[in-house]
């Protein structure tokens, strides 16, 4: 019996939690589309996830085209495909790896950023203290991040892109003997546009879930400092998942367009 | 003074779960008045402040300002409200990203859309109303003490010429004679505005010093009310018992969870 109550009430709660989540998403978009804007705000915001996400992000595209590059050739090696590198590191990089790799790196460094800033902010009761100054903490807090999270990561995944297919014809290029001019020209050859708008579409919806996990975790965090880190824990692991599960939805959609 | 009250509850009930924080509060503040509320830990202050202010929903009651019902109010009829209002928290709660020049002017800038030059002005006026030079209006709320923190709260809460002023736990965590500072400014800064106020401590001393009138709360009810020179011959073992801070009487304090 305490085993189906606990079953239960397990349930209840994540039933519950679901139910908030929307409430909170359809409450902050909503706020998206209504003045007043804080455009300073979303500026700060667009700097903070954009410009200083771009060594990170670079970084992670740069070795995993490099790494890439060097695992598909010993492997191609094995049935003589060695040409079939450059299109392999293309269509991955931006098809796959840069939007979710992005993605994991971002909600590592923004989510729990904004989770912790926001959280820190509840249980300070400068939330409440943005109420009583007639200022929407949706519209103050919330909406800058949303927006910023779906604009700025398509830009860092399309660097990323770029970055990474770098990373891949440096190694193709001076290390696996590949002629440059041939090896840019593979990449080129079978690369379509939908490869790189999946992965920026891709890019929108992970910016989205990092910054909405962000500050849905940080607004409903409880109880000080364990609460806001908590908080920042939840914000990192559920945006993750969420970009892992809807990775496969999005791809499934161009896939079976 | 005119009949209507600038405050009043009428039967405001709150419950979390099956804890019932309010039992039916009943309570008018007249315009122009300090009332402060008293009682001890968990006795439903803070939920009433916060009922007030659009924080929390009560379940049931009405709450009026200025005679109009401001239960169930949103968008620009609950920011008209929310204009009348000014609210020092109990821990300041300044923004701790923002300059206090920004703090004090936060609710003019962003609540009114004032432009930010003479914000700034107003900002430092009230700052300096609270004993604070215009430096310190460039300093962040981390480089400042607990004292300087709850002036500058202060300031930002009469920043906007509100017409009440909610008061939370205003001397808590602060030093005897900062409280009494703290305590002159709020009674300076209320008759200046004309302003009611609402206040809400556990400190005796502060309260004697802002209070018009006193009501006290017991398990989320108003069980006495009256002049604060009334409040030591009140008649109620209650309120006997909270004045003189003795644990022995009818109030029990929980010490464990049960």
């Amino acid at each position: 019996m305490n085993l189906l109550a606990a079953i239960g009430r397990t349930f209840i709660t994540f039933l519950t939690n679901v139910g908030r989540l929307v409430l909170f998403s359809a409450v902050s978009v909503s706020h998206c589309a209504r003045p007043p804007f804080y455009f300073r705000l979303i500026g700060r915001q667009l700097i903070d996830i954009g410009y200083y996400s771009l060594p990170v992000v670079g970084l992670t595209t740069l070795f995993t085209g490099m790494v890439l590059a060097l695992q598909s050739y010993s492997g191609f090696a094995r049935f003589n495909a060695e040409s079939a590198v450059a299109t392999v590191v293309v269509l991955s990089i931006t098809r796959e790896l840069a939007p979710v790799l992005a993605g994991l790196m971002v909600a590592g460094r923004i989510g729990a950023s904004m989770a912790a800033e926001i959280g820190t902010m509840r249980v300070t009761e400068q939330i409440d203290a943005l109420t009583t100054l007639s200022t929407s903490p949706f519209k103050y807090l919330v909406v800058p991040r949303l927006i910023a999270g779906l604009t700025m990561l398509p830009i860092l995944v399309l660097i990323g892109d770029m970055v990474g297919v770098f990373g891949g014809f440096l190694i193709g290029a001076y290390k696996l003997g590949f002629n440059p001019s041939s090896y840019i020209r593979s990449t080129w050859e079978f690369l379509e546009p939908v490869d790189v708008i999946s992965g920026l579409v891709k890019a929108s919806v992970f910016g989205f879930l990092i910054a909405l996990m962000g500050c849905y975790h940080g607004y409903h965090s409880r109880g000080g400092a364990q609460g806001v880190g908590a908080a920042t824990t939840n914000s990192v692991v559920s945006a993750s998942i969420l970009i892992l599960i809807s990775n496969y939805g999005i791809t499934d959609l161009f896939v079976n367009r | 003074m005119t009949d209507i009250p600038k405050l009043q509850f009428a039967g405001v009930q709150k419950r979390f779960g099956s804890n019932r924080v309010l039992n039916g509060i009943d309570l008018e503040v007249m315009p122009g008045e300090s009332l402060v509320v008293i009682g001890g830990s968990g006795s439903g202050k803070s939920v009433m402040l916060k009922c007030v202010l659009g924080l929390l929903s009560p379940d049931s009651g009405s709450i009026k300002v200025d005679g109009r019902e401001i239960i169930g109010t949103n968008g620009s009829e609950r920011a008209q409200v929310m204009r009348k209002f000014g609210m020092l928290f109990q821990g300041s709660a300044l923004f701790d990203s923002l300059p206090v020049w920004q703090n004090v002017a936060f609710g003019l800038i962003q609540g009114r859309g004032m432009e930010p030059e003479p914000a700034k002005a107003i900002a430092l006026e009230k700052l300096a109303a609270v004993g604070l030079r215009d430096e310190i209006g460039d300093l962040y709320p981390a480089e400042l003490s607990g004292g300087m923190q709850k002036r500058v709260s202060l300031a930002r809460a009469v920043a906007a010429q509100p017409e009440i002023i909610f008061f939370d736990e205003p001397t808590t965590g602060l030093d005897p004679i900062m409280s009494d500072v703290i305590n002159n400014l709020i009674v300076k800064s209320v008759r200046e505005l004309g302003a009611t106020a609402l206040s809400i401590t556990h400190d005796m001393a502060s309260a004697r010093k802002i209070a018009d009138r006193v009501a006290m709360i017991y398990q989320g009810k108003i069980i006495w009310q009256g002049p604060i020179g009334e409040i030591d011959r009140s008649g109620s073992d209650f309120v006997d018992q909270f004045i003189n801070g003795r644990a022995e009487g009818p109030i029990h304090m929980q010490v464990r969870a049960n």
